[in-house]
């Protein structure tokens, strides 16, 4: 009997991924140009999909993403500070200037080891909208730790209106929002290895991933960028973001675009889950306990049926 | 439950209450004096699993409903506060979303268990179409929730589901627009769709009850499937079945607890983390994973049938899959109950089995290439089973040799240590119930 149960439990834990298949998101950052042509997305990938012997529909990203060493990976995983305030950095200076972030607010900056202090300052370089006043005007101050980050654009569609038509999607919960399907049994395995950073290596992936030549028979229509790493497409409306020696770190590490990919991607993936140190860290507490609990129980069990066959 | 209690109040307090309410009397001979089957196996512990599973999601859901805003405006940024700013809000949100699916899980697992042990045959008919009222509310208590984050994902699963509607010819209009508040998902849809999933766990708690009720007037199924037939049969709930359940939850808890801590979104869809955009259609819209068998079998009617068109038919089959459970103790004519005793039934329940997994993996599938006609191939196999198969083994198997008695068949396994398998009678099951 035992052997059938695990063997339910089993086919179970099979199924249960399936429901995080096809995490093709539709185009929020995608060339305006190829996902509202979609025959013509279809063909292009036809092509590509015929060069690799399948006779499908198209299936992207061209390429998978690679795996990264992220210090947040994994049961005890913690964040790199250093790594954030530089993530941190990258994205103020770069990605900023197109990318909101609706739901961080300054005061969160804390967890990035900022103080106080340091926050009202980063604050201070922004400016807020606030009102109306006694008087029924609105005003402008200089944000505070309290305030939100304020977005480049005043609404979507004058952020449309300014990238060939395609929206630059909000980065508050990218990390989460962007994962490429893993397939079986690949998504067996992360159950066990508790992977859980698709979000930030498809960031890197996609940002260290400009500058190949597209196959011969991939057609990139004009606005938009070839890129095998994207997710749904084989080009998205985003040029090549950022480059070597674009940021300055002060630290001395490495201001290569590489560094600079994992650097503002494990930012996001803080900005997208900022208690995923702390749920970590309660997860152990909690394991531990209930593991005691049931050798507790199962000690128990044992004396109260000894005697019984059964 | 049969049988006189044998409740005696330890206090005069006691006294008091048992000769006005009886509450204490009730509970006794509920889940204290209560006789079980002594031989149980651990497949039976689901149902207490799924009691606390129920109070795990009431519970964390009336606390994130203190937070939540049932507003097309408001709903994603108020979950993400929830996430963000409220003490433990993220450990709410996901127990909540997870417990949903362990909920799944533990119901699964459970009535395969009723499945291989025949727990749905006379007398428990009544027992188990509650089950399958209760599994119902289920998934339109999770379909619901699903909505309410207002993702991508849940507004575009709710487009598609409330669209079945509309393949009923004349009354599906009117269907579908009651469910919305209009004529498309929208703010109303996310304000109905949020009383209902705090209405549906209260009538489920309300079926339950009732589910717990008549099975305490037959009594528990064991894996032998031979009925109670004496003192000796059965040890009381508590401690045995107490211990028994408690020790399951707690393992069960602590799958929950590493899915919770260390995988939380991995049974989650991440475009669910894209607030719901009407404008925007997801390259492939995807329901939970427990919805994927059920998904699968809507998408592999392809043709039209005579009048009845593809969407109709697949509509039809989908609701077909769930409705035909309700029958399943008048389609089963074994007398016999448990698998264990059935050698051909026992092929064809996992192949059953695997045919629901392999439809759950079809349904995670875009529907091209060969997928659909998959699909096919595994719904009719669903219903062959339920419909043909099941009839026509209980009239042609031959069953092994019953044991006399539960407390024969565990004292022959303590003695024996392996083979209870004797040859098989000729006739169909002694089984003195049947």
């Amino acid at each position: 009997m035992k052997k059938m149960h695990l063997a339910i439990v089993a086919t179970c834990l099979m199924v249960m991924p399936v429901g995080m298949a096809s995490a093709q998101e539709q185009t929020m950052e995608n060339g305006a140009s190829i996902e509202s042509n979609p025959d013509q997305a279809v063909e292009d990938a036809g092509v590509i999909s015929a060069e690799e012997g399948h006779a499908e529909t198209p299936h992207y990203p061209l390429k998978h993403p690679h795996e990264m060493d992220w210090s947040f990976a994994g049961p005890f995983g913690k964040w790199d500070l250093g790594q954030l305030q530089r993530g941190f950095k990258v994205y103020k200076e770069v990605c900023a200037a197109c990318h909101s972030m609706n739901l961080v607010a300054f005061r969160n900056l804390e967890a990035l080891g900022y103080s106080e202090e340091q926050v009202s300052a980063i604050a201070a370089e922004y400016t807020v909208t606030d009102g109306p006043d006694a008087s029924g005007e609105m005003f402008d101050r200089p944000a505070t730790g309290s305030d939100y980050f304020p977005a480049p654009y005043p609404n979507p569609e004058a952020a449309a209106a300014s990238n060939n038509g395609a929206v630059p999607p909000d980065f508050s919960l990218i990390a989460k929002a962007r994962a490429v399907e893993r397939g079986f049994p690949t998504f067996v395995f992360d159950l066990f290895s508790q992977y859980q950073e698709a979000g930030p290596d498809y960031i890197h992936a996609l940002l260290t991933g400009y500058g190949e030549e597209p196959p011969a028979h991939v057609t990139i229509l004009d606005g938009t960028y070839y890129n095998p790493y994207f997710i749904s497409g084989p080009a998205l409306a985003m040029p090549q973001p950022i480059y070597d020696d674009q940021v300055d770190y002060p630290d001395g590490t490495p201001q290569t675009v590489d560094q600079y990919s994992r650097d503002v991607s494990a930012f996001l993936m803080w900005a997208a889950e900022p208690h995923l140190v702390e749920r970590k860290a309660t997860g152990f507490i909690t394991m531990i306990f209930l593991i005691i609990f049931a050798v507790l129980m199962f000690l128990v069990k044992r004396r109260v049926w000894s005697g019984f066959a059964h | 439950m049969s049988g006189h209690s044998s409740y005696v109040p330890s206090n005069g307090i006691m006294r008091w209450l048992d000769a006005r309410l009886p509450l204490p009397r009730m509970v006794y001979d509920s889940f204290v004096a209560y006789p079980v089957p002594r031989n149980l196996n651990y497949a039976y512990t689901f149902g207490g699993i799924l009691a606390l599973f129920l109070a795990v999601q009431i519970l964390t859901g009336v606390v994130l409903a203190m937070h939540y805003a049932a507003s097309s405006a408001l709903a994603f940024e108020s979950v993400e506060k929830i996430m963000r700013d409220v003490n433990w809000g993220w450990l709410l949100r996901y127990m909540h979303a997870n417990g949903a699916s362990f909920f799944f899980i533990a119901v699964y697992l459970h009535i395969f268990r009723g499945l291989y042990y025949g727990s749905y045959k006379a007398p428990r008919e009544v027992l188990w179409i509650l089950g399958v009222v209760i599994f119902l509310l289920m998934m339109a208590t999770a379909f619901m929730g699903y909505v309410l984050p207002w993702g991508q994902m849940s507004f575009w699963g709710a487009t598609v589901i409330t669209g079945f509607f509309t393949a009923f010819p004349l009354i599906g209009d009117p269907i579908q627009q009651l469910l919305l508040g209009g004529f498309s998902v929208d703010n109303a849809t996310l304000n109905r769709f949020f009383s209902l999933h705090y209405l549906l766990p209260f009538m489920i708690a309300g079926v339950v009850i009732l589910h717990v009720w008549a099975l305490h007037v037959t009594g528990q199924t064991n894996p032998t499937g031979v009925e109670v037939k004496s003192s000796k049969d059965t040890v009381p709930f508590t401690p045995h079945a107490t211990v028994k359940d408690g020790l399951a939850m707690v393992v069960f808890l602590a799958f929950f607890a590493y899915m919770i801590f260390y995988l939380p979104n991995y049974l989650g869809h991440p475009d669910n983390y894209i607030e719901a955009n009407p404008l925007k259609t997801p390259a492939h819209i995807v329901p939970e994973w427990y919805f994927l068998p059920f998904y699968a079998m809507l998408r592999a009617i392809t043709f039209n049938i005579g009048p009845i068109d593809s969407k109709l038919g697949g509509v039809l089959v989908m609701f077909g899959s769930i409705i035909v459970l309700f029958f399943l103790p008048w389609l089963d004519t074994s007398r016999v109950r448990s698998t264990a005793y059935r050698p051909m039934y026992k092929i064809f329940f996992w192949i059953f089995a695997a045919d629901c997994v392999f439809l759950g993996w079809l349904g995670s599938r875009p529907a091209e290439g060969i997928y659909p006609a998959l699909a096919l191939i595994g719904t009719i196999y669903y219903f062959a089973h339920l419909l043909i198969v099941l009839p026509v083994l209980g009239l042609i198997e031959t069953p092994k040799k019953l044991p006399n008695s539960i407390t024969e068949a565990v004292l022959g396994k303590a003695a024996a240590k392996g083979g209870a398998g004797q040859p098989a009678g000729a006739a169909a099951s002694p089984d003195t119930k049947g």
